[in-house]
């Protein structure tokens, strides 16, 4: 499987990364590369094994449902570009 | 013309009551200064990392033990990619695959009366993620707010099989989940704040037809009656876009409660390409037989079974037992009442709990937890009438007393008010004497055969003993009198 000029540049837009045509072009042939190696570990056969969702194989910590933090509102606006009555501004999105 | 069959699936987010955020430590109270309750993890600042909170698990536990779903050993979390400016790490941390509840089914009653049926609508799956923050559009000099209070808040997403054919239904279902998740204390179910809200997707086609038309899905339903109207007016506009020869392109759109209509968002082309995958932030969810058996222990009796219980152990008919199983706090204050009154005056109580209670609470905008007549007051006046100290009508007076705390309890206000029912005949007889040699009018017209006239004398007596006689007794006692 190999992937398309098109295809990169969807996927870079669903990532909001902005490319070049230059560096769309340079990607594609490192995901092209990528895509050879999975094809490559696509020949094992692994009928039967689970597919895994975690390279550990642990399982999830829970933490007791307690409030445990504490107002930092302040410090946290203190480094975003704008607020305004407590909240964080942003360019205007419309739906 | 041709017959369409309308086609539901409902989709809720049930806001899970825990103290905490489902993987961080901040608050959930809701109302609360913007962005006083987002730490580091909520506002995604780089370096984070969640930790499950383990209250929001037991929470999904509950539920899927009470629609008898399966509750997954092993569930995954996965990332839900989109980039808005109210999910601050560009994905809401979902879960897709391996969901924590797989199938389940909900009970609903449809019609009343005689005409009282039952559906079973399937569940697909529940699943938790977290909620998003808020966006404020109001002109802050031409940006957007963002409150990241919500960000985090632990949800349950319910999803239905497209089981539903007409808005009715899908209202029951969402009437009978919400009184659900109530029940079993997973969610406050308040709508006006958003702790249960709805998206339902809606399509038609042609009677008989076996593949589904294609659907559109209406967002954020708030109130059961918007859910009803959207509905209505989406499949309308479905219909009546078919028959003009157009096409329904699947869509989300948006129910605008002022004009009545739905209206599509503008659509993104990209907007459902989530690329979900495995969160590598959190290890899989296991939930082992244990924690499963110990959370089925801890269970209340569930709506249905209770409704069924009622009919059987109070013979009460199934309309009265839906009703005082719409929630636990009703279902509750009966039993209490009935403790006190005993079983015999079962139908009495369900009758009073149900209307004159109901009716009181409801003017003053209040729920039966905070009722200022407790269910053990009802319930020892329930047994005054059960055992003919007092008459209904009295009852009532005795009713707003105990609501306006003239007294602690029935037997107290009987006493002090003087309302202890007149059983003694010797003194019926006496009044019924006076008030027939006051009205010869009236004896007359009953003597020429005026059925009227009897109930005018009956009333002439009630009111002479103050409504505390008994008015079948008064009835005989006079029929006597006059025959």
């Amino acid at each position: 499987m190999s992937l398309t000029l098109e295809q990169v540049r969807r996927v870079a837009h669903l990532a909001r990364i902005e490319v070049s045509d230059a560096e769309a072009q340079a990607t594609l042939g490192h995901l092209n590369g990528i895509f050879t190696l999975i094809e490559a570990m696509q020949a094992v056969d692994t009928r039967g094994v689970e597919p895994m969702a975690h390279a550990q194989d642990l399982a999830q910590r829970l933490r007791t449902d307690q409030v445990t933090e504490i107002d930092r509102r302040d410090a946290f606006q203190a480094i975003a570009p704008e607020t305004e009555k407590g909240l964080y501004l942003v360019p205007q999105v419309m739906e | 013309m041709k017959q369409w069959e309308v086609v539901i699936g409902i989709e809720t987010h049930a806001q899970l009551l825990t103290q905490s955020k489902i993987f961080s430590g901040s608050s959930t109270a809701f109302g609360a200064q913007p962005n006083t309750q987002a730490n580091a993890v909520d506002i995604a600042l780089p370096g984070v990392l969640p930790v499950l909170n383990r209250q929001a698990v037991e929470c999904a536990i509950r539920f899927g033990l009470a629609v008898d779903g399966q509750v997954a050993p092993k569930s995954v979390f996965a990332r839900k990619n989109y980039f808005y400016p109210d999910l601050p790490k560009g994905y809401q941390i979902s879960q897709f695959e391996l969901p924590v509840v797989v199938g389940g089914k909900v009970t609903i009653q449809l019609g009343e009366g005689d005409n009282l049926t039952e559906k079973t609508i399937q569940l697909t799956r529940a699943h938790l993620e977290e909620d998003a923050g808020k966006s404020l559009h109001e002109d802050f000099n031409g940006k957007t707010g963002i409150d990241l209070n919500r960000a985090g808040t632990p949800l349950l997403e319910i999803v239905t099989e497209p089981d539903m054919r007409s808005s009715a239904e899908a209202v029951a279902y969402a009437k009978a989940l919400h009184a659900l998740v109530r029940w079993i204390g997973i969610c406050d179910g308040n709508m006006q704040e958003g702790s249960f809200r709805c998206d339902a997707n809606v399509s038609v086609r042609p009677v008989g037809q076996k593949e589904f038309g294609t659907r559109r899905e209406i967002k954020n339903l708030n109130s059961f009656r918007f859910m009803q109207q959207a509905i209505d007016y989406e499949v309308q506009w479905q219909i009546a876009h078919i028959e003009d020869g157009g096409r329904v392109e699947q869509a989300t759109v948006l129910f605008d409660p002022d004009s009545g209509e739905t209206r599509a968002m503008r659509s993104k082309e990209d907007a459902h390409d989530y690329r979900y995958f495995p969160d590598p932030d959190l290890l899989p969810l296991v939930i082992d037989r244990d924690w499963v058996e110990r959370t089925r222990a801890a269970m209340p009796e569930l709506p249905v079974a209770k409704r069924d219980r009622f009919v059987a152990d109070y013979q009460l008919s199934a309309y009265d037992a839906a009703a005082l199983t719409a929630s636990l706090d009703v279902a509750d204050y009966y039993e209490a009442a009935i403790a006190v009154c005993g079983k015999a005056a079962s139908k009495s109580c369900a009758n009073w709990v149900t209307v004159d209670l109901a009716a009181r609470l409801n003017r003053e905008d209040r729920e039966i937890g905070d009722s200022p007549v407790s269910a053990a007051q009802l319930g020892g006046l329930l047994a005054r009438i059960a055992d003919h100290t007092i008459s209904n009508n009295i009852a009532k007076k005795v009713f707003e007393s105990l609501w306006n705390g003239e007294g602690a309890s029935a037997d107290e206000i009987i006493e002090k008010q003087g309302l202890k029912q007149i059983t003694d005949s010797g003194a019926i007889e006496s009044l019924i004497d006076a008030v027939l040699a006051a009205n010869p009018a009236m004896v007359a017209e009953f003597k020429a055969g005026k059925e009227k006239a009897f109930n005018a004398l009956v009333g002439q007596v009630m009111k002479a003993t103050k409504g505390k006689a008994n008015p079948q007794q008064v009835n005989e006692l006079l029929r006597s009198k006059l025959g």
